[in-house]
C-alpha cells in the first residue's frame, strides 16, 4: 500500500522493513515542504539529525503543500507519525484542542528554548501549554519596483502620506500603485493586518482576532476607513479578484504596476517571473500611519509538533530539540531563504533577510502571525472573504461588517 | 427430486447474483446516507468528540445568507442548465443530414462531453480571463470594455454555467441524434400531406416522436445541475466573495476545504440537497413504475 | 434542415451546407482549438502577449517533454487508470449479476430493490462525503487506489445494473426458459446462455463508465491527496496552482488529460452512443 512517498533515507530503513516490527530507533516524519527550496533544507536537516543520531532512523513523508492543510487531520487521527509541521498560532488550535498535538514543554525547559526561542513562544502556547517547536519564519512588507520609483523620483515611503504621495505620482505616470490578486482570499488578509496594526496597533489586532472585539467596533471602521482611502484612490490593481496572487506578480513584472504587499517568499517568485531581483525589487517597511502606535509587524513562523498518537516520543523529541538549536536554524533556514526563529543564529547574506531581521528586530509593537492563524479557521474565512468583498464593493462596508459580528458570535 | 432442486436454486439464485452488489451499494451508498442524516444533527470538527446538538445546524442554515445564496444560484443552474435540450435539438436537427464525412462531424460536436469538467473549466477560466482572454480580445476588437467575468458577483455563476453548457449541449445532442434516427418517416410524410411546415412540423410531428429523448435529455440535465461541483471548485473555488456558491460547493467547503472543520453542518446542506434530489427521483421512479406497469 | 433531407434541396443551400458545417464546427471546438494552440507556444509568447497571433515557434516536443519531466503528471496519468480500469472490470462484473437477478427473477423486493439501485444514481455526492471519507481513512484505504476504485464500482452499480436489467429484459426470456428445461444450473445460464448475448451492453457500459470515472474530480479530490493516489483531474488541479500563468503547460497538462477519454470515444464511439442512450428511443 503506497500510502506516501516513503523517502528512506538511508540503507537501514530496508531492515526496519525486514525486521517486522518497528524498532526504537525509527522516527516518521511528515511535512508538505515538497517546493524545492523546503525541500532541500529538510533534506540537508534530516541528514544532519542522523549523522549525529546514528541509532535512529528517519523514515520522511514528503507531501503536497495544499493537500497537506487537508491530509493532515486524516494522519493525526488514523495513521500519526511522530513529528509533523504545521503553524503557530490559532491555525493549530482546532488540533491542539481536539488533543491530537502533544506538549513539548519538557523540550523547552530542558534546552533553554524559551530564551533562545522567546519571540515565538506567544504564539506556540495555548492554555499555558507549549505546543511545539518553531524553526523559521519571513516578514511581510511592500515589495516594490524600485527602478520605477527612481525613475519617477519616489522615495521608499516611510509615513502614510508618503505612501498615499508616492502612489498618486505613479497613477500619473500610468502605473498601478499596488498589484494583487485576491481570487484565494488571503493576500486581502496581509493588507488588512497591516492596515489594522498601523491603525489600531498589536493589542486591538489580537484581540479582534481572538474574537475579543466586535467587528461593528469603530476601531474597525478607522481600520476600513483607511482600507477605503485607498480603494476610492484606485491604488489597486484592477479585476483583482480575478487573479491568483502569482498570477498578480505578472502586472509588476511588467512594469505595470509597482508595489506587491507581500512575505518574502514572493522573492524567489518574483525571480522565477523574470524580475531582476538586485536591480529591480526592493523592501520597505510597511508604512506608519499613526506615529503614537508601536509599530508592528506580520512574519508567519512555520513550526514541528509532536501527534499525540507518535509511537516514538523520545527521539521525536530529540528531532525538535536539534532543530531548536542556533546552528541547525542557521542552515535550514539559509537553504530556505527564510529567517531563523532562535536569536542566535545567523541570518543568510541576503539583502531581503538581511532588511527583514533587522526590521523584526527592531520592532517593539508585536508581532502577529498572519489574519488565518491568529484567528480561528471559520473566522479567517468569513473574514477574508468580506475583505475581498469590500476591496470590489466598499459600500457595502456596513453589511460585510454585521456579517462578519455574526461569524465571530459563533465561531468562537 | 431434479424439478425440486431448480426449484429451490431459483429461489437463491437472485440473492447470490444480488449480493455482492447489494452488499458494495450498501456500504457506500445507503448507509452513509443515513450517517450524514446523523451526523447533520451534531457539532463535530472532524477530530474531536461529537456533541449533539438537534436540529440548530438545521435553524442556523435557515439563517445563513450563503445558503440562500447557494440556493439561489442552484435554482438558475436548474434553469439555464436546461438550455442544453433546446440547444442540443437545435445542433441535432442541423446535423441530421446525410452528406460527406457528417459522421465525423458528429463525433467532433460531441467532444466537449467527453472531456473532464477540469479542463473545460480551465479552459473556459482561460477564455474569460479579463486581461487577455479570448472573449475580451473579442470584446475589444468590438470597442466594449474588457468584463472580469468571473470576479464579478454580476456574471460569475452564468458565465461557470455558461462553461457547463457546453459539454451538456453535447450530451443532449447526442441524445436527439440517436433519437431522430427512430423519426418514423412516413408520419413525417403524412404531416407534409398535411401541409405541416417548419416549426408546425417539429412540434406536431417530430418532438412527439423524440419525447423519450427528451425525457432522458431532462433526468441528466436536471442531474447535471444540481451536481454542478467542478466546475465551481475550478473556475472560482465559490468566488468572489462566494457568490457562485451552489448548495454542492458550499457543503464541500464547509466540511473539508482548508478552513473547513464543521463536518454536522456540512452534512445539513447536504441533506437540503438531497432532498430536493429527492423531488426528481420520484418523478424519475414514478414515470419508471408506469412503464413497467404499461 | 431536418427533417428535408438536404439533397433535395436547392443548389444554393446545399452549398451554403457544406459551409456552414465547418464553420459552425470551429466555433463550436475554439476554446479547444485555443487550448491546442497554446499547448505548442514558446513562453515568451506568452510573457510578451502574444497570446493570440500565431506562435513565433512550434515548441510541442518541449512544452509536452517539460511537463513530464518536471511535474508528476506521469504519475498521474498512471493512477488514472490504475483507478479506472479495475472500476471498468468490477462494476460491469457486479452489474451484470445484479441485472441479471433483477431481469430474469421474479421474487419479492424484486421492484424495490432495482429501485432503490436507480434512486442511487441520482444522489448528490456531498451527502455520502463525510461518511465515505471516514470509512476509508479507518480502512486504511484513505488516498489509495483501491479506496477510489471500491468506491466507484459501488456507486457506478446503481447506473449499470439500470442499464444492464434493461437489457437483459429484452433479450427472448425462452433462451432461459429452454435452458431451464434441459436442466441447465442457474449460474450456467448467466454464464453461457446470458452474458455472451451482453456483449453490446458490456462494452458500451465499459466505455462509458471509463470516461465518467476518468473525469471524475470530486472524488479524487474527497479520497486522495498528493502525486501518489490522486488521478490526473485532481492533479491537474493542483498543478494549475503551481503552474500560475505558466498557460502553454496548463495547457499541455489539459490535453495530455483528455486524451485518454478521447481516444476511447474515438475507438469505441459505437459503444459509447449505445450506452449514453440508452432509453433515449423507445
Amino acid at each position: 500500500m503506497a500510502l506516501f512517498t516513503k523517502t528512506a533515507l538511508t540503507s537501514v530503513a530496508a531492515l526496519t522493513l525486514l525486521g517486522g516490527t518497528a524498532f526504537a530507533g525509527e522516527l516518521v516524519i511528515n511535512t508538505d515542504t515538497s517546493d524545492p527550496a523546503p525541500k532541500a533544507a529538510f533534506e540537508a536537516l534530516i541528514a544532519g539529525f542522523e549523522a549525529e543520531n546514528p541509532d535512529v532512523t528517519v523514515t520522511w513523508n514528503l507531501f503536497d503543500h495544499e493537500g497537506y492543510k487537508t491530509s493532515i487531520r486524516n494522519f493525526l487521527t488514523a495513521d500519526a507519525p511522530d513529528v509533523a509541521n504545521w503553524y503557530a498560532g490559532n491555525r493549530m488550535l482546532p488540533y491542539v484542542n481536539a488533543g491530537l498535538f502533544e506538549p513539548v514543554n519538557d523540550v523547552w525547559e530542558e534546552n533553554g528554548l524559551s530564551e533562545s526561542l522567546a519571540s515565538a513562544e506567544g504564539s506556540m502556547t495555548i492554555d499555558g501549554k507549549i505546543w511545539g517547536v518553531p524553526y523559521t519564519y519571513y516578514q511581510w512588507g511592500v515589495y516594490y519596483r524600485k527602478d520605477i520609483f527612481a525613475e519617477h523620483g519616489i522615495e521608499a515611503p516611510a509615513t502614510w502620506d508618503d505612501f498615499l504621495a508616492a502612489g498618486e505620482t505613479l497613477k500619473a505616470n500610468g502605473v498601478t500603485p499596488i498589484t494583487i490578486g485576491t481570487k484565494y482570499l488571503w493576500t486581502a488578509g496581509g493588507v488588512f493586518d497591516y492596515l489594522n496594526l498601523r491603525t489600531n496597533g498589536y493589542d486591538f489586532h489580537m484581540a479582534l482576532t481572538k474574537g475579543e472585539v466586535a467587528w461593528t467596533d469603530d476601531r474597525v471602521r478607522a481600520t476600513m476607513a483607511n482600507w477605503q482611502t485607498l480603494i476610492d484612490g484606485d491604488f489597486f490593481l484592477e479585476n483583482h479578484a480575478a487573479y491568483s496572487w502569482q498570477e498578480a506578480l505578472a502586472p509588476m513584472v511588467q512594469g505595470d504596476a509597482a508595489m506587491y504587499v507581500m512575505g518574502n517568499f514572493s522573492v524567489e517568485q518574483f525571480k522565477v517571473a523574470g524580475l531582476d531581483v538586485d536591480t529591480q525589487l526592493g523592501f520597505f517597511q510597511f508604512p506608519v500611519i499613526d506615529p503614537s502606535i508601536p509599530v508592528a509587524e506580520e512574519a508567519p513562523t512555520d513550526t514541528l509538533h509532536i501527534p499525540s498518537g507518535a509511537k516514538n516520543k523520545e527521539d521525536a523529541k530529540k528531532f525538535l530539540a536539534y532543530l531548536a538549536r542556533a546552528d541547525v536554524q542557521s542552515e535550514v533556514n539559509k537553504t530556505l531563504g527564510q529567517l531563523p526563529v532562535n536569536k542566535n543564529s545567523e541570518v543568510a547574506d541576503d539583502v531581503f533577510l538581511q532588511a527583514g531581521a533587522e526590521m523584526l528586530s527592531n520592532t517593539t509593537g508585536g508581532i502577529a502571525q498572519f489574519f488565518d492563524r491568529d484567528a480561528p479557521a471559520e473566522m479567517a474565512k468569513a473574514g477574508m472573504e468580506g475583505f475581498q468583498e469590500f476591496m470590489v464593493k466598499p459600500e457595502r462596508l456596513d453589511a460585510i461588517l454585521e456579517r462578519l459580528e455574526k461569524v465571530r458570535a459563533r465561531a468562537y | 427430486m431434479n424439478a425440486r432442486r431448480k426449484f429451490d436454486q431459483k429461489k437463491i439464485a437472485p440473492w447470490l447474483f444480488l449480493a455482492p452488489g447489494m452488499l458494495m451499494f450498501l456500504i457506500y451508498v445507503i448507509i452513509p446516507v443515513f450517517q450524514s442524516m446523523n451526523i447533520s444533527l451534531y457539532d463535530w470538527d472532524g477530530l474531536g468528540e461529537k456533541t449533539f446538538i438537534g436540529m440548530d445546524n438545521y435553524v442556523e442554515l435557515f439563517d445563513d445568507e450563503a445558503f440562500y445564496t447557494s440556493l439561489k444560484n442552484n435554482i438558475i443552474w436548474l434553469v439555464l442548465y436546461m438550455l442544453a435540450i433546446p440547444a442540443g435539438l437545435f445542433i441535432a436537427l442541423f446535423l441530421n443530414q446525410t452528406v460527406f464525412g457528417i459522421r465525423l462531424y458528429k463525433s467532433l460536436f460531441f467532444f466537449p462531453f467527453v472531456i473532464s469538467q477540469v479542463v473545460v473549466g480551465l479552459v473556459f477560466s482561460w477564455f474569460y480571463d479579463p486581461s487577455f482572454g479570448l472573449m475580451n480580445v473579442m470584446l475589444n476588437f468590438f470597442g466594449i470594455d474588457s468584463i472580469a467575468v468571473l470576479a464579478d458577483e454580476r456574471y460569475v455563476t452564468y458565465g461557470i454555467i455558461a462553461a457547463g453548457l457546453w459539454p451538456q449541449t453535447a450530451y443532449c445532442m447526442i441524445l436527439y441524434l440517436t433519437g431522430l434516427n427512430a423519426v418514423d418517416p412516413e408520419q413525417i410524410e403524412a404531416g407534409r400531406l398535411d401541409n405541416a411546415k417548419g416549426w408546425r412540423m417539429l412540434w406536431y410531428v417530430v418532438l412527439p416522436q423524440l419525447k423519450p429523448a427528451t425525457f432522458i435529455a431532462i433526468v441528466v440535465t436536471v442531474i447535471g445541475a444540481l451536481r454542478s461541483f467542478d466546475l465551481i471548485a475550478i473556475m472560482t473555488a465559490g468566488g468572489p466573495w462566494g457568490s457562485s456558491r451552489v448548495l454542492a460547493f458550499y457543503m464541500y467547503e464547509q466540511a473539508f476545504s482548508e478552513y473547513g472543520f464543521r463536518m454536522g453542518y456540512g452534512a445539513a446542506i447536504a441533506v437540503v440537497l438531497f432532498l430536493i434530489m429527492l423531488v426528481y427521483i420520484a418523478f424519475f421512479l414514478t414515470k419508471m413504475y408506469r412503464d413497467e406497469r404499461g | 434542415m431536418f427533417p428535408t433531407p438536404i439533397e433535395k434541396s436547392p443548389r444554393s443551400i446545399r452549398l451554403m451546407y457544406n459551409v456552414a458545417l465547418p464553420i459552425a464546427l470551429i466555433v463550436w471546438l475554439l476554446p479547444l482549438l485555443a487550448v491546442a494552440l497554446t499547448s505548442v507556444r514558446p513562453a515568451a509568447d506568452l510573457n510578451s502577449g502574444n497570446y493570440w497571433g500565431w506562435p513565433t515557434s512550434f515548441d510541442m516536443i518541449e512544452n509536452y517533454t517539460q511537463i513530464f519531466k518536471n511535474t508528476p503528471i506521469g504519475q498521474y496519468i498512471l493512477n488514472s487508470f490504475r483507478v479506472t480500469i479495475p472500476t471498468v472490470i468490477f462494476a460491469v462484473a457486479l452489474s451484470s449479476m445484479t441485472g441479471f437477478a433483477l431481469a430474469i427473477y421474479k421474487f419479492r423486493f424484486n421492484m424495490t430493490i432495482f429501485f432503490i439501485f436507480v434512486a442511487g444514481n441520482f444522489i448528490p455526492f456531498q451527502i455520502l462525503m463525510v461518511p465515505v471519507r471516514d470509512f476509508s481513512v479507518n480502512m486504511g484505504i484513505y488516498n489509495t487506489a483501491t479506496g477510489l476504485v471500491l468506491f466507484h464500482v459501488a456507486f457506478q452499480t446503481g447506473f449499470c445494473t439500470l442499464f444492464m436489467r434493461n437489457f437483459i429484459k429484452a433479450l427472448p426470456y425462452e433462451l432461459i426458459e429452454a435452458s431451464r428445461v434441459e436442466g441447465v444450473a442457474e449460474w450456467r445460464i448467466y454464464w453461457f446462455v446470458v452474458l455472451p448475448l451482453m456483449k453490446p451492453a458490456l462494452a458500451a457500459l465499459a466505455v462509458l463508465i471509463f470516461t465518467f470515472i476518468w473525469n471524475d474530480f470530486f472524488w479524487a479530490t474527497v479520497l486522495t491527496q498528493g502525486a501518489d493516489a490522486q488521478p490526473i483531474t485532481a492533479g491537474l488541479h493542483s498543478l494549475n496552482g503551481q503552474w500560475a500563468s505558466a498557460w502553454h503547460l496548463v495547457s499541455a497538462g489539459s490535453i495530455i488529460a483528455a486524451l485518454p477519454p478521447v481516444a476511447m470515444f474515438f475507438l469505441m464511439q459505437k459503444h459509447f452512443i449505445a450506452g449514453l442512450t440508452l432509453g433515449a428511443v423507445k
